[in-house]
C-alpha cells in the first residue's frame, strides 16, 4: 500500500518506530502532489522545500533518538487562512498576494511544536467567504471525485488535498460550515470545535464571534487527535476558553448505546436533496444498530438562522478587513492618486473580489446608523433564539443530528452567479456557529457517485461525545472513501 | 442682552502603563518611529487584542476618585473609520456600557465652588501619529504622509462632563483640579504638550434662559489655550447674537498662533462611526472585592490635600494651592517639614523662591537640587538670626545651581550675621563718632535721621550685621548720648 493511503496516525507511528522516514513520506506526497495537483488545484503556494528541510531534521533528532514531537515528520496541508511565519499567507485575495507574516498562529506553532511538516497553503474562498472555492483569487479547485464539480468553501483546498491523498490531514477554518461542508462534498471528517476551544491568534479574522479553526482529516482517529493537539487555551485570545481540553483520542470506544439522538426537524426534511436525505436516514439506521435512540426535534428558530448569519458575518467582516487599506502591508493600488480616500478606494477596488466586496457592503450597511437595530440588533436577538432552542434540546439530546450539506458537490459555475442558492448549502451547518457549539461532518455514504456528510453536534465542549458518535457511525459502515483521482 | 456661557469638556488621559492597552509594546514616549510595535498595534492579519489588567485597574481608581459607579460589567465597542493612524482603522473603544459613569469633581472658584457632573470614564486606545508633507499641513492635499505607529494603542481614559461649566475660568480650572487628581492617582503623565492629556470643548452662549447652538473646539494644547480658545469663542458667538445672527452647530479648530477658531471642512467630521460590541474581546466584570480594595488604596485627593495643608499647618489658601496642585512640590513641603522648622516659614520659602526656581529650569521638585534638608536648613538660619531673608535668597539660589548646603555656602563665603554684640558696638560707636550731624538731627527729634545711621552700619558691616541687634545697639547708645 502507497504511503500516502495511510492516515495521519498510522504514518506517525511508522515515522516514529523509523519503519520509514519522514523525507519518504513527505517525498511520497509531493510526488502525489506533482501528479494530482494540476487537476486538482488544492494548493495555493507548496513548500515543497521547506518540507523536505524540516523532514531531514526531524529524522536526524529521530536517528539520534531525540524527542521530535507528538506528530514528528508527518506531513499537513495549512489553510491559507492562517498565519505562517516567513511563508506566503494570502487568504486566496489579490490584497494579499505577497504578504509573508511576521508570527505564527497558534494552531500553526502547536502542530510545528509537534513535529507535523507543513506541504502547503491551501485554496479558499477570498478570506473565507463562500461555499465552493470558487471564490478564489488564484483559481478554482477540483473535486476529487469529480473534477467538474467544487470541493465545497471556503476550506475547499483543505478538503480536496486530504481527499486526493496530497496531505493525511489539514487545517481549516469554519465561520458557517467552512470545514462541514467541504468535508461532506469531499469524503472526508472536519470537525467544527466550540467556540473558544482553539485559539482564533494567527487566523485572519472573517467573523471573529464565529470563526473557529478545526481538524480536517480521512478518518475520525486522526480528527480526535488533529483537535487534541491544537485545543487549549491561548493567552493571546481573549475569547478562548481557559480550561484543558479533554483526551479526544482516547474517549473513541465507539460504545454508543443508550445515547439519545435528535434529528433536526427544520435541517433535515425540506429543501434538502431527497438522496442526500435517504443517505442520511441509512446513516441513522445504523447508528440505531448501535444502540442510539433516535427521535425527531423541531427547533424552530433555526427558520431565521441564514438571515441572522448573513447580517452577523458581513457586519463583522466589513470591520475585521478594513485594516486592508495599502497602507502597512499587502497589495496597494499602482494608480498615481490625488489623495489617500482615491488610494483607498482604488486598493480595495482592485485588491478584493467580487463576494469579498458584497459581504462588506452588506455589512456597513447593517451597521450604519439608522439601520443598526433593525438589522445587527435584531440578528442578535435570533442568535440569543437559536442558543436557547439548542439548550432546550440538550435536556433531551445528547446530540443532535442533520445532513451536513443540502447537496453534493455541486458542478463548477453552477451557482457562482446566484449567491443566495449559494448561500443555502450552509444552511444545516450556520446555527451551530450562531450558537458557539461543535459539530462533525463525517461520510455517510454516496449519492450517484458523490459522497453525502452526516452531521453530528452536542453541546458546548462535549467534543469527545460527538466524536465517538461519529467514530461508532464510521465504524459500522465501513464505507470506502478512496476517490477515483 | 442676557448671555449665559455653557461649557463640557471631553478629556483624554494617556494612562502611564508600562506596556499597550492590547499588546506588550512599550509605552515610553518618543523613540525611532514604529519601533515601539508588534503584529497586534500594528493591525496585522489574524492578530487578536487582549486588555491590560493594569489599565483597568488605573481606570477604575480614576472612576472612584470621580465619584462614579463603577459598572459590573462593561464591554468595548469597535468606531470604525478610515484614517492613516488607525491599523486597524477601527479604535476600540467603550460606547453605550462604559466602565464607569455618573460621578462628579468639584472645582474652588475661589468665592464659590462648583460640582461639575462627570457623565462618564471609559477605556480605549489611541491612534499613531501622522506628519503630512505639503503645504497644508494636513491630510487634505498632502504630498505624502509619514505614520509613526509608537503610540498606537496606548491606553486612554475618555472623561466627559456634563455641561455644567459657566465660564472659560471655570473650565481651566476643572482641567487643573482633573490633572491633579490624575497625579495624585499617578496613572498618567498628564502633559498637555506632549499630548498625554488632551481636551475637546463644546461651548453654546445662549440667551435670555433659552440654550445656544452647541460648537465643538479642537486642538487646545495647554490649559491657556483652553481658557484662550474658550473666551475667544464665548466672544465669537456672543458678536453673532448681538448681530441678530445664527451660531451654525460645527466644530472649529483652535489656532494657537493666529489666537482665533476657525470653522472645519465639514467632511472630515461626517462620520458614521459604526459603533458594534467588540467581538475579540470579553466584558470587563471587575470583581467587587477588588473595587473595594481599590477604593480602600486611593490616595489623598487634591482638594482634600489642600484643606488639611490649611488646617493642620495653618497656610494660607493661596500657598497652600502653589503646594498642592503640583503633587511633587506638595510632598516636598511635607518632608521639608517632617524636618521640623515652622511650616508657615517653610511653605513661603517652597512655594515662593524655589517653585520659582524649579519653574525656571523646568525642574520637577523630586529633582529638586536643594533637597528638603537644604530648605528646612535655610529656613534654621534665617529663624535663628544667622542670616537676613535678604541673604537667604542668595543662598537658596546658590545653593540651588551648585548643589552645595545652605549651610556650607553660607560658612565657605562668611555670611553669618554679626551677632557679636562687642563687634556690632564697636561699629555703632564709630558710626556715631563719624556722623555728629546725623546724631544731633536724631536727638533733635528728627526720627529720619536713625535710618540713615542704621543704614552706615549696615554699609560698615557689609549688611552682615543683625538688623534688630544692630538697631537696638543704635537706639542705645544714642540714648546714652542724650
Ligand atoms: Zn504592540
Amino acid at each position: 500500500m502507497e504511503l500516502t493511503e495511510k492516515d495521519a496516525l498510522t504514518l506517525s507511528k511508522l515515522i516514529s518506530k523509523r519503519e520509514v522516514s519522514s523525507k519518504e513520506v513527505v517525498d511520497a506526497y509531493l510526488n502525489r502532489i506533482e501528479k494530482v495537483e494540476p487537476v486538482i488545484h488544492a494548493f495555493i503556494n507548496l513548500s515543497a522545500e521547506l518540507a523536505r528541510k524540516q523532514a531531514l531534521e526531524i529524522d536526524e533528532k529521530l536517528s539520534r533518538g531525540e524527542e521530535a514531537g507528538r506528530y514528528a515528520g508527518v506531513p499537513i496541508a495549512i489553510k491559507d487562512v492562517l498565519s505562517t511565519k516567513s511563508f506566503h499567507t494570502t487568504c486566496a485575495s489579490r490584497m494579499l498576494e505577497n504578504f509573508i507574516p511576521i508570527y505564527d498562529a497558534t494552531a500553526v506553532r502547536k502542530v510545528f511544536n509537534a513535529g507535523c511538516v507543513m506541504i502547503g497553503k491551501a485554496n479558499m474562498d477570498e478570506f473565507a467567504m463562500g461555499s465552493s472555492t470558487e471564490n478564489s483569487y488564484f483559481g478554482v479547485t477540483r473535486n476529487p471525485w469529480d473534477t467538474n464539480r467544487v470541493p465545497g468553501g471556503s476550506s475547499g483546498g483543505s478538503a480536496a488535498a486530504v481527499a486526493a491523498r496530497e496531505a493525511p490531514w489539514a487545517l481549516g477554518s469554519d465561520t458557517g460550515g467552512s470545514i462541514r461542508q467541504p468535508a461532506a462534498l469531499c469524503g472526508i471528517v472536519g470537525l467544527k470545535p466550540t467556540y473558544g476551544l482553539v485559539s482564533r491568534y494567527g487566523l485572519v479574522a472573517f467573523a471573529s464571534s464565529l470563526d473557529q479553526v478545526g481538524p480536517m482529516t480521512l478518518n475520525v482517529k486522526d480528527c480526535a487527535a488533529l483537535l487534541g493537539l491544537i485545543a487549549g487555551h491561548d493567552p493571546l485570545d481573549s475569547t478562548s476558553i481557559p480550561r484543558t481540553p479533554d483526551e479526544y483520542l482516547s474517549g473513541l470506544t465507539g460504545d454508543v448505546r443508550g445515547l439519545k439522538a435528535g434529528v433536526v426537524k427544520e435541517i433535515s426534511g425540506e429543501g434538502i436533496d431527497p438522496d442526500v436525505l435517504s443517505c442520511f436516514y441509512k446513516g441513522i439506521g445504523a447508528l440505531e444498530e448501535c444502540g442510539v435512540h433516535v427521535e425527531e426535534v423541531t427547533l424552530p428558530s433555526f427558520e431565521y438562522a441564514l438571515s441572522a448569519y448573513y447580517i452577523i458575518a458581513p457586519a463583522e467582516a466589513s470591520s475585521n478587513l478594513a485594516r486592508f487599506d495599502g497602507i502597512r502591508y499587502g497589495f496597494r493600488t499602482e494608480c498615481d492618486c490625488a489623495d489617500i480616500w482615491e488610494m483607498y478606494d482604488r486598493t480595495r477596488s482592485e485588491g478584493f473580489g467580487g463576494e469579498v466586496k458584497r459581504r462588506i457592503m452588506l455589512g456597513t450597511y447593517a451597521l450604519s446608523a439608522g439601520y443598526y437595530e433593525a438589522y445587527y440588533a435584531q440578528a442578535q436577538k435570533i442568535r440569543t433564539l437559536i442558543i436557547r432552542d439548542y439548550n432546550r434540546a440538550w435536556d433531551k439530546f445528547d446530540v443532535l443530528l442533520s445532513p451536513t450539506s443540502p447537496t453534493t458537490a455541486f458542478k463548477i459555475g453552477e451557482k457562482i452567479d446566484d449567491p443566495l442558492t449559494m448561500y443555502l448549502s450552509d444552511i444545516c451547518t450556520i446555527p451551530v456557529n450562531l450558537a458557539g457549539i461543535p459539530a462533525i461532518s463525517v461520510p455517510c455514504g454516496f449519492s450517484k457517485g458523490l459522497p453525502v456528510g452526516f452531521q453530528i453536534m452536542g453541546p458546548p465542549l462535549e467534543e469527545a461525545r460527538i466524536l465517538n458518535v461519529a467514530y461508532a457511525l464510521e465504524q459500522s459502515l465501513n464505507l470506502d472513501m478512496r476517490p477515483p483521482v | 442682552m442676557d448671555f449665559e456661557t455653557i461649557i463640557g469638556l471631553e478629556i483624554h488621559a494617556e494612562l502611564s502603563t508600562k506596556s499597550k492597552m492590547f499588546c506588550g509594546c512599550s509605552t515610553v514616549f518618543g523613540g525611532e518611529p514604529n519601533t515601539k510595535t508588534c503584529p497586534v498595534c500594528l493591525g496585522h492579519p489574524g492578530t487578536l487584542p487582549v486588555a491590560n489588567r493594569k489599565a483597568i485597574e488605573y481606570a477604575i481608581l480614576l472612576g472612584l476618585a470621580l465619584n462614579c459607579e463603577i459598572a459590573e460589567r462593561s464591554i468595548f465597542h469597535r468606531k470604525n473609520y478610515f484614517y492613516p493612524d488607525m491599523p486597524k482603522n477601527y479604535q476600540i473603544s467603550q460606547y453605550d456600557i462604559p466602565l464607569s459613569r455618573n460621578g462628579f469633581l468639584e472645582i474652588d472658584m475661589g468665592e464659590y465652588k462648583r460640582r461639575v457632573g462627570i457623565i462618564r470614564v471609559h477605556l480605549e486606545e489611541d491612534t499613531g501619529k501622522s506628519i503630512h508633507v505639503g503645504e497644508s499641513g494636513r491630510i487634505h492635499g498632502a504630498e505624502r504622509s509619514l505614520e509613526d505607529f509608537n503610540r498606537a494603542g496606548i491606553p486612554l481614559v475618555e472623561i466627559v462632563t456634563e455641561p455644567d461649566l459657566r465660564s472659560p475660568e471655570e473650565a481651566r480650572n476643572f482641567m487643573m483640579e482633573l490633572r491633579a487628581v490624575l497625579e495624585y492617582l499617578g496613572i498618567s503623565d498628564c502633559k498637555m504638550e506632549e499630548g498625554s492629556l488632551r481636551c475637546d470643548a463644546n461651548i453654546s452662549v445662549g440667551v435670555g434662559g433659552s440654550r445656544g447652538t452647541k460648537v465643538e473646539i479642537k486642538n487646545m494644547n495647554s490649559f491657556r489655550a483652553l481658557q484662550r480658545a474658550l473666551s475667544f469663542e464665548e466672544k465669537r458667538q456672543r458678536d453673532v447674537l448681538l448681530k441678530g445672527g445664527i451660531v451654525t452647530q460645527e466644530t472649529r479648530h483652535w489656532d494657537e498662533a493666529a489666537g482665533i477658531t476657525h470653522a472645519l471642512r465639514t467632511k472630515e467630521e461626517a462620520f458614521d462611526y459604526r459603533y458594534f460590541p467588540e467581538p475579540d474581546l470579553v466584558p470587563i466584570e471587575p470583581d467587587p472585592p477588588w473595587v473595594e480594595e481599590l477604593r480602600r488604596s486611593l490616595p489623598e485627593m487634591p482638594a482634600e490635600r489642600l484643606r488639611r495643608f490649611i488646617s493642620e499647618y495653618g497656610l494660607p489658601k493661596d500657598i497652600a494651592k502653589v503646594l498642592v496642585y503640583d503633587k511633587k512640590l506638595g510632598n516636598f513641603y511635607e518632608e521639608t517639614v517632617r524636618k521640623g522648622e515652622n511650616p508657615i516659614e517653610i511653605a513661603k520659602w517652597v512655594a515662593g523662591d524655589l517653585a520659582g526656581l524649579l519653574n525656571e529650569a523646568s525642574i520637577d521638585a523630586d529633582l529638586s537640587p536643594v533637597r528638603p534638608g537644604g530648605v528646612s536648613e535655610l529656613v534654621h538660619l534665617v529663624e535663628s538670626g544667622v542670616i537676613s531673608g535678604r541673604m537667604a535668597k542668595d543662598v537658596l539660589k546658590e545653593a540651588f545651581e551648585s548643589g552645595e548646603s545652605p549651610r556650607q555656602i553660607v560658612s565657605r563665603k562668611g555670611l553669618s550675621q554679626i551677632a557679636d554684640s562687642n563687634e556690632i558696638l564697636a561699629i555703632v560707636k564709630q558710626v556715631i563718632k563719624e556722623n555728629p550731624q546725623a546724631v544731633s538731627d536724631y536727638l533733635d527729634g528728627k526720627e529720619q535721621a536713625l535710618k540713615y545711621l542704621m543704614g552706615q552700619v549696615m554699609k560698615l558691616t557689609r549688611g552682615k550685621a543683625n538688623p534688630k541687634m544692630a538697631s537696638e545697639m543704635l537706639v542705645e547708645a544714642l540714648k546714652m548720648r542724650e
